[in-house]
């Protein structure tokens, strides 16, 4: 054995993972965001030339093509928010459950939030914007709670199986208690039913600044988390050990994601999978490190949430395909995937 | 040297809700020097080492580092002087060997704080120290159990603490490895001073390396001292229940514990004439 007391080694940047290998990833991802944006404005049920999508973009409105491309550019806005709040929250609750199967909408926090969000309308006359965004939290925030001490039950505590069942049984009782709540309003069941398939197509830029502060704050929380988290995946003993305090940071982090998925539900309805498939596509290109990994995962949810919201667009011509029904195509298999592989065993 | 910490624990009693593990418990842990602990299953060695750690917070008593009781010491000032490694500790699937050891570091960072030199080379020292530099870009899954153990010590030692406890740090490793280990933590303890407290399951290898030994039984501790002083005949009667023999290892000088069973315990007269021990 050589000696401990070693001097600090010249070549010590050599043992680091190579950082350009991840700056290229991102530089491909960013690019790729940028694409699908263009894309996304560019393209819809109604074709529009190229003259009219740039006036558009301009701010004019003088024929229907420029109008059509007037109200893509705020729903394009809120693809790309509401996407990076759902990778960016997904990635956040795998850490914090340390649980290859956790996502917002796996877990039911969505329909916990859609359920508040229901019943404040049905029952209490809810019609701000704001409180409707502070009911979709609350609702969000007593599912996870929910959700996490139904699946810690019992022996081993919340391993990923029982959290993803207790997740897959509590949103399907939230969905009934949806139907239960709404049925008998007829003045608002339209509505209801399809804000809950979940989409971005009536987005206004009002809608959006309602739910930037409560988006931001979750943002700036889960990015602050990350070093937590890259402690707490080692486990509780040894996080402990590394001078976490093991409970708070947990907390902390949570708070961020529930405030990212219960801000998003509010203003697109509860779109499921973006959470679960994209820190798992960003693992493999960069790695377990949450300090890359949570911002990746904001920018990766971003490009699949706007690519699968063109998407919609383009298969269903004349008609529309909601966003919400995209995810779930899309995310079911890799679901599926991840549950049948080898080793499910926690993160 | 580094500067030397004391951690003693003061009538400490341990219980997880209605069961008590430790009782009434006093130690001092020699300051620079290896301490082991052994003792049988289930009699509270590791529940002892994770309140030590302030894992676990004690019932009624104290665990004091440098007079101060941990359970009240901030937490990351308290990780910068002592480490700790878990029985068997989990890494994040497809998590490489540099980033695992880079994690150790954690207490010496803040929020906002970026990857500092000192980091760095705090990370090249413990990847050299273990000799597991040639693996710091695989990842740990693909490694043999022995390598895997020396990346997590070189985590523990990325932390820089001057006091390292272990839980069990040869559990799942041949003999080989085992050497290996605990010739690492020597080397350690000699060149930087670090105080070390493991819990050991071999008794042989707890006398033969460590300079202070410590039986526990029954939520007490039964004998603690040098490895002659405590590792007799007697003791291990009374620890484990079990006759055995003790004799001086003729490598190391340290006492040798031969177990007695029921069977095969009559020497072959070929082999030690007339020297027959029961």
């Amino acid at each position: 054995m050589t000696s401990v007391l070693a001097t600090p080694a010249p070549d010590a940047a050599v043992v680091r993972r190579p950082g350009p290998v991840r700056f290229l990833w991102l530089l491909v991802v960013v690019g790729l965001l940028v694409a699908l944006m263009a894309l996304s404005v560019a393209v819809g049920s109604r074709g529009v030339g190229w003259s009219d999508i740039v006036a558009a973009l301009g701010g004019s409105t003088e024929n229907i093509g420029q109008a059509a491309v007037t109200k893509r550019i705020p729903r394009t806005v809120l693809a790309v928010v509401v996407g990076a709040a759902l990778g960016l929250s997904g990635a956040v609750m795998q850490g914090v459950t340390r649980n290859p199967l956790a996502d917002p909408g796996v877990l039911g926090i969505n329909m916990g939030a859609s359920l508040a969000v229901v019943a404040g309308i049905a029952w209490f006359g809810l019609f701000s914007a704001t409180s409707i965004v502070w009911t979709a939290i609350v609702g969000a925030a007593v599912a996870a709670v929910f959700v996490y001490a139904v699946g810690s039950l019992g022996r081993g505590g919340a391993t990923p199986l029982k959290l993803a069942l207790a997740g897959a049984a509590t949103s399907a009782a939230l969905t009934s208690f949806i139907t239960a709540v709404a049925l008998p309003r007829g003045d608002i069941v339209e509505n209801v039913v399809s804000w809950e398939i979940g989409g971005v197509g009536g987005a206004t830029f009002a809608g959006i600044g309602t739910v930037a502060p409560f988006l931001l704050v979750g943002l700036v929380i889960s990015l602050l988390s990350a070093r937590s988290l890259n402690s707490l995946a080692l486990g509780d003993e040894l996080a402990a050990g590394l001078g976490e305090r093991v409970a708070l940071a947990r907390g902390v982090a949570a708070l961020g994601s529930v405030l990212l998925c219960g801000a998003a539900t509010a203003v697109a309805g509860p779109i499921g999978f973006v959470g679960l498939v994209v820190p798992h596509l960003c693992r493999l290109l960069v790695g377990v490190d949450h300090r890359w990994l949570l911002p990746f995962s904001a920018i990766a949810g971003a490009c699949l949430l706007t690519g699968a919201d063109v998407l919609g667009r383009i298969v269903a011509r004349p008609t529309e395909l909601d966003v919400g029904i995209l995810t779930a195509i899309i995310g079911a298999p890799f679901f599926i995937a991840i549950v049948r592989r080898q080793k499910v065993r926690e993160l | 040297m580094t500067a030397t910490h004391s951690l003693a624990a003061e009538d400490l009693t341990l219980a997880y809700g209605e069961r008590t593990v430790i009782e009434g418990l006093d130690l001092l842990v020699p300051p620079g020097r290896i301490t082991a602990v052994v003792g049988a299953n289930a009699c509270g060695k590791s529940t002892l080492l994770r309140s030590m750690s302030r894992l676990l917070a004690p019932r009624s008593g104290r665990v004091l580092l440098d007079g101060k009781a941990v359970h009240r010491l901030p937490a990351k000032e308290l990780a910068r002087t002592l480490g700790l490694l878990p029985q068997s500790p989990i890494a994040p699937e497809g998590i490489t060997v540099a980033d695992l050891v880079g994690r150790g570091r954690h207490p010496h960072q803040r929020v906002f704080s970026r990857w500092s030199k000192e980091d760095d080379a705090a990370v090249a020292a413990a990847l050299d120290a273990t000799e597991t530099t040639p693996l710091a870009d695989r990842a740990v899954d693909e490694l043999s159990g022995g390598q895997r153990q020396r990346v997590w010590i070189a985590m523990a030692l990325a932390q820089q603490t001057d006091l390292l406890l272990l839980d069990e740090p040869t559990t799942f490793l041949d003999v080989a490895h085992q050497i290996e280990v605990l010739d690492l933590l020597t080397d350690l303890n000699r060149t930087r001073g670090t105080t070390i407290v493991m819990v050991l399951h071999d008794l042989n290898l707890a006398a033969r390396y460590a300079d202070h030994l410590v039986a526990l039984s029954g939520g007490q501790i039964h004998a603690a001292g040098t490895p002659e002083d405590v590792l007799t005949e007697e003791c291990v009667r009374a620890v484990f229940g079990l006759d055995s023999q003790v004799i001086v290892d003729p490598t190391s000088g340290k006492p040798l514990m031969l177990p007695m069973g029921r069977h095969h315990t009559a020497p072959r007269a070929d082999v030690l004439q007339g020297t027959s021990g029961s």
